[in-house]
């Protein structure tokens, strides 16, 4: 296949994808219409996989543009597929293509298809044009369009005031992200204004590197949900459809990712050492910050969104770490952190799709996302209950699965900090590790309240109780998810040998090639050093496993009895009475929470002898809300009314207005010259 | 390689048949020390074997998971505790999983233990969980601290390579690795809910952690359970021994001579480490459990500064 | 010196740095002076090594000094006044302890990053017990501005000089006219601000230092 011929095919898919949109309208009325759209969207996501894995597996095969006669006067559309745009293509297509899967079967209990159908292939076709673009204006134009389809699919459901906040404050961080990097490859375009990437990365950038840093940092991260730019993530990823809060959570925050590589690794030219400082700061703060939060949670979609939080700040630890080892020149140090966070993001991109579609899948099932009205569900809907266990294993870092290589290889970056030249970063990155083993830790206490508080114990609501389990199609998505979760925990190899195309021409080095390491182990830097078999792992577990139950079962006695369950002698008939996710989570807040969600709880006892209620209420905060949020918004209301005013001026007035705009312009290109 | 295998081999039939001894050692010492006379050493044993012959009473409502996880749990902690190397080096599994990968089979242990303990929807359950939970996100933490420390000190994460780099000349006295022994020695204590942290023998069920989670298992469940309970001390305490005081362990492949003293130098770093543990556990009293955070903040406190202070002496590899 | 010797040095000064830590995370009166004579315990000894490795006879009077002044006498002494006082036997902090804990930690690694480099002529071991000594320091400041406590203060205070004395000493030993006067210094700021708690006591009835706060007009 030649290069060209490539591009083409991507850019088709691309073009399909929007016409999908456009076809949407009408077709989103008709009673199978929804499946019709949503199918056509896995087709064609898993065709622009298989071509993003053809163009990374042949070197140089994507790295020809293809030319669209559309776009700026200047210039025009400029689409390819070089190894970064294809592994990120892979990774969006491939989860995207699945959860369409689960969508044909969710879609169907859609209440108004038409106000979620059109947008979806607009929204999955937008972030193909971020991926594939190699000019600053498609791709901050694929950037908005990508913004705007999915503000659309956060309020098309529920229009709820709260609802409705969630998508203003999410339209008003798009805008400001957006914002940002338009600066940024403002500085990037150089006094030329050289918009194309090939251009930009042969320029000089017209400000200085690390303002473009910043910007960056801003932009993508408040898309990625960086802590302190996070507060949108547990508003607005929720409040979506849950296939369409899968794609926001685990594949939109992805591209935001992308964004970032693409203008630090790539266009911002070599990284200065303490490039990393900062980054791995709001990494490590954005790590702890946000699994914290999602403890706290009780709603199982907005736990899922904060944990999103936790996720991307692993992500940037990564990142981090490859800006300082490429800083210090370490290449082939900063493509292991690269390796491991690009790793990171596919396999995030997997088990947070698996745990959203999980969570819709209840939500479908029960009507309710709070789980302190759920519970027990393993009896009504065991395929869901598997597929969702096996999400949280992974996501919670533990081996066979594939969190637990991602992590693992971030550690082994981060014992190969001492290598650093200077002090600073060599000092910092063991403290990095520290909070990354601390998230991590904190992640399997989230997910076995998640599992536990939805799926075990007793219903604690009726709903629950009444719950049957989804539909094949759903269980169909969810199963393969899950199957992909395990084959990249035990075939790690695979993915880090593929990605090495992306780290050769992102920092210059590659890993040595782990196919050639015996029995499918994988070994970074040096097996006498550190490596991880994956594969035998999970077959030791299987054997030990199945040879002591065989064991049991031959030796042991056979005799099973059911009966009500022994509690000390004392079980409480109401399931009520069971811990709940609150509960679950009360020592964990008592830890940290005073610091960190400076958490108050408030008692209030009936007086002696008065036999009314006592009442025990917990005030949580998110500190970014309180310090960042709250003053924007306020300072924006109170510009708002101002404001106003202007809506109500006579004629003249109006005049007037644009009159003394004009004579202040032209007083100040008098000023100037 | 052929040698290898065996001596991996033996080491995982090693681990399942001595951990039982390393409990019923402790328990005898402990009644010792207490002025009692103490049951037999191989009393463990013979529970196991009592429980196994049981019939197993399960809750009514309890779930597959329920009766999965005790295997999960036993499966994966054997496989963390044959990892170890025991009285020989160079295993053939060294090389498909380092210390990092040990910490983390022991989460996947706790992490179906917990939910096995929610499962049955009651209090007793849940409260178990939830400590056990809390616990484990400072004490792995701390867990992962030492293993940076002793891991930039040797210049690699697995453990043969660190007991070999550990005998080696260039090692001394170090005050990181002296920090990441007490935080070493604090993690083992709370994960193997030993007091203070957690009374391994207490029938009052408030003060249970590690007992209030298991509290609806009986029969050959609970005999499972059990059996990874006590693997999970041998492990920590072969840990120890395999990094702090590597010597003796012979390295897989040498002879039959350097087998036995490597295996009777095991036998004795055991039976001393179990000494000083109950000495230690009788000598202190169990405490609050929001006592505990701080307990284990100061094993992830040593850790950290054991870390930075390795910087001081010498740039590590 | 034999790699012994250096390790040794190297684990004496290293466990300065612990027993800081110690003071810093301990909130009970008894438990704090108790430390706090194991940390002039620790220095003693490790100036000791010092006076044997370094052939320097007079060291070993600073370490006397060490061990019978702060590792005995001033323990006891503050003991006694503690009873006498009933002072509060636990103490206040102003900030909690992890935080605090936490800022100590960033506080070794800033002695490092700052000493490190600078001390590069230097031989491995000056450098390491210069790089010790600036962390003791900084941890005993550190102590001394997190303690609501008039004694928490003074034990910061004094764990404060004895890193002082640390670097001295492995600053190829100092005079040891200076070492007595610096010692002699401590004795009499301790005796100030032991007849000061009196004072205190007396017309406050509390030895809490926001006592002194509210006599200057601050709102505590």
């Amino acid at each position: 296949m030649t290069p060209f011929l490539l591009n083409q095919l991507a850019a088709c898919g691309i073009g399909l994808l929007l016409l999908l949109a456009a076809l949407g309208v009408p077709v989103s009325r008709l009673s199978s219409g929804s499946r019709l759209i949503y199918g056509s969207c896995a087709l064609v996501c898993s065709g622009l996989a298989a071509v993003a894995l053809y163009a990374l597996l042949v070197p140089g095969s994507g790295t020809a543009a293809v030319e669209l006669p559309i776009g700026l006067p200047l210039g025009r559309t400029l689409l390819a597929l070089d190894p970064l745009s294809a592994a990120f293509a892979i990774i969006v297509n491939l989860a995207t293509a699945i959860v369409s899967i689960f969508a044909i079967g969710y879609g169907r209990h859609a209440a108004e298809p038409q106000r979620v159908v059109p947008f979806y292939p607009a929204f999955v076709g937008a972030m193909n044009i971020v991926l594939l673009a190699q000019d600053a204006f498609s791709f901050l134009a694929g950037w908005e369009f990508m913004s705007l389809a999915s503000w659309a699919l956060v309020v098309s459901e529920d229009r709820s005031a709260g609802n409705l906040k969630a998508g203003l404050v999410y339209l008003i961080m798009a805008t400001g992200g957006a914002m940002t990097l338009l600066l940024a490859f403002g500085i990037l375009a150089g006094p030329e204004g050289a918009y194309s990437f090939d251009t930009m990365r042969q320029t000089a950038a017209a400000g200085p590197a690390a303002i473009v840093l910043a910007l960056a940092l801003i932009g993508a991260g408040s898309k990625a949900g960086l802590v302190p730019l996070h507060a949108w993530l547990p508003l607005a990823h929720p409040a979506a459809p849950s296939h369409a809060s899968a794609l926001m959570s685990g594949v939109m925050t992805k591209v935001a990712v992308y964004g970032f590589i693409r203008i630090v690794f790539d266009l911002a030219g070599p990284p200065s050492w303490w490039w990393s400082i900062p980054v791995l700061i709001v990494a490590g703060i954005t790590a702890l910050l946000g699994v914290l939060h999602a403890l706290m949670e009780h709603d199982l979609k907005r736990l899922l969104a904060y944990h999103t939080v936790e996720n991307i700040g692993i992500i940037f630890i990564g990142l981090g770490l490859a800006l300082a080892f490429e800083a210090g020149g370490l290449p082939v140090a900063a493509a292991l952190a690269l390796i491991a966070a690009i790793f990171h993001v596919f396999n995030h991109s997997l088990f947070k799709s698996l745990l959203f579609l999980g969570a819709g899948a209840v939500l479908n099932a029960t009507g309710e996302r709070d789980m302190e009205r759920l519970g027990g569900l393993i009896h009504r809907m065991p395929v869901t209950a598997f597929a969702f266990l096996v999400g949280c294993i992974a996501i919670s870092a533990l081996p066979p699965f594939n969190g637990f290589v991602s992590e693992w290889l971030t550690f082994q970056a981060i014992l190969l900090s001492p290598q650093l030249p200077q002090w600073i970063p060599r000092l910092l990155v063991p403290a990095i590790g520290a909070t990354l083993a601390c998230s991590a830790a904190l992640a399997a206490a989230c997910f076995v309240k998640a599992f536990g508080s939805t799926f075990l114990g007793r219903a604690r609501a009726a709903a629950a109780n009444t719950a049957v389990e989804t539909d094949r199609w759903s269980l169909g998505a969810m199963l393969l998810l899950a199957a992909l979760c395990l084959g990249a925990g035990i075939l790690p190899g695979f993915a880090i040998d593929s990605l090495a195309g992306v780290s050769e021409s992102l920092v210059g080095a590659q890993l040595a090639a782990q196919s050639s390491q015996p029995w499918l182990r994988i070994a970074p830097i040096d097996p006498v050093r550190s490596a991880y078999n994956g594969m035998l792992v999970f077959a030791m577990i299987v054997a030990a496993a199945v040879l002591t139950a065989i064991v049991v079962r031959r030796f042991a006695s056979h005799g099973l009895r059911r009966s009500p369950a022994w509690d000390c002698g004392f079980p409480e008939a109401s399931p009520v009475a069971q811990y709940s996710s609150s509960s679950f989570a009360q020592p964990i807040r008592r830890v940290f929470g005073s610091v960190v969600f400076r958490a108050r709880e408030h008692v209030t006892m009936p007086k002696p002898g008065d036999t009314g209620l006592a009442r025990l209420q917990l005030e949580l905060h998110d500190i970014a809300w309180d310090a960042l949020y709250d003053p924007v918004i306020r300072f924006v209301n109170v510009a708002a009314d101002r404001l106003n005013a202007f809506q109500f001026l006579t004629i003249r007035k109006y005049l007037m207005l644009v009159f003394a705009a004009l004579v202040l312009l032209l007083v100040i290109i008098g000023a100037w010259r | 390689m052929i040698r290898g295998w065996h001596t991996q081999l033996a080491q995982i039939v090693l681990v399942l048949l001595l951990a039982p001894l390393l409990s019923g050692v402790t328990r005898k010492i402990k009644s010792r020390l207490l002025r009692r006379r103490g049951t037999s050493v191989f009393q463990p044993y013979r529970d196991l074997l009592k429980l196994i012959r049981k019939e197993a009473v399960v809750a009514e409502n309890s779930s597959w998971l329920f009766r999965t996880a005790p295997y999960i749990v036993f499966a994966t902690t054997w496989l963390a505790a044959a990892l170890v190397p025991t009285f020989a080096t160079g295993l053939t599994f060294s090389a498909a999983a380092d210390v990092i990968v040990i910490v983390a089979l022991l989460g996947t242990a706790r992490f179906f233990l917990a939910l096995a303990g929610l499962d049955v929807g009651t209090s007793f359950g849940g409260i178990g969980s939830s400590r056990e939970m809390m616990f484990a996100s400072l004490a792995e933490p701390a867990m992962l601290l030492v293993v940076f420390t002793v891991a930039l000190f040797a210049g690699s994460t697995q453990l043969s390579s660190i007991s070999a780099h550990m005998t080696g000349p260039g090692v001394g006295l170090n005050i990181s690795l002296a920090l990441a022994l007490i935080a070493l020695i604090i993690v083992s204590i709370a994960e193997n809910a030993r007091v203070p942290v957690d009374n391994p023998a207490t029938h009052l069920e408030l003060t249970m952690v590690h007992e209030a989670m298991i509290l609806e298992y009986s029969g050959r469940h609970l005999a499972v359970i059990e059996a990874a309970a006590s693997m999970k001390l041998l492990l920590y305490v072969s840990l120890i021994a395999c990094i702090f005081t590597p010597w003796g362990t012979t390295v897989a492949g040498s002879g039959a001579v350097a087998y036995a003293i490597g295996l009777g130098s095991y036998l004795l770093k055991l039976a001393a480490f179990g000494f000083m543990l109950v000495v230690f556990e009788t000598a202190i009293a169990k405490m609050r459990v929001f006592r505990v955070p701080e307990f284990l903040s100061v094993a992830l406190m040593l850790g950290l500064l054991g870390v930075i202070l390795l910087f001081i002496s010498r740039v590590p590899q | 010196m034999t790699p012994l010797d250096t390790d040794i040095a190297h684990l004496l000064a290293g466990s300065m740095v612990l027993v800081s830590f110690l003071l810093l995370y301990q909130d009970r009166m008894f438990a704090l002076l108790n430390i706090f004579a194991v940390h002039a315990w620790v220095l003693a000894f490790s100036v000791a090594w010092q006076a044997h490795l370094q052939q320097a006879p007079h060291l070993f009077i600073t370490a006397l000094i060490a061990l019978v002044f702060k590792g005995v006498f001033i323990p006891v002494a503050l003991h006694r006044i503690v009873v006498r006082l009933g002072i509060h036997r636990s103490i206040e902090s102003v900030v909690s302890v992890g935080p605090t804990m936490l800022f100590g930690m960033a506080l070794v690694a800033l002695s490092i990053v700052v000493m490190l480099p600078v001390t590069e002529a230097a031989g491995a071991f000056v450098r390491e017990d210069l790089a010790f000594a600036l962390s003791i320091v900084l941890l005993g400041l550190l102590m001394m501005v997190t303690r609501r406590n008039a004694v928490g203060q003074v034990i910061g205070f004094m764990s404060l000089e004895n890193g002082l004395v640390l670097a001295a000493t492995g600053a190829r030993g100092m005079p040891l006219v200076v070492e007595i006067s610096v010692a002699f210094s401590v004795l009499i700021a301790f005796i100030i601000i032991g007849i000061f708690l009196f004072r205190i006591r007396e017309r406050f009835d509390s030895v809490d230092v926001r006592a002194l706060d509210m006599s200057r007009g601050e709102s505590p």
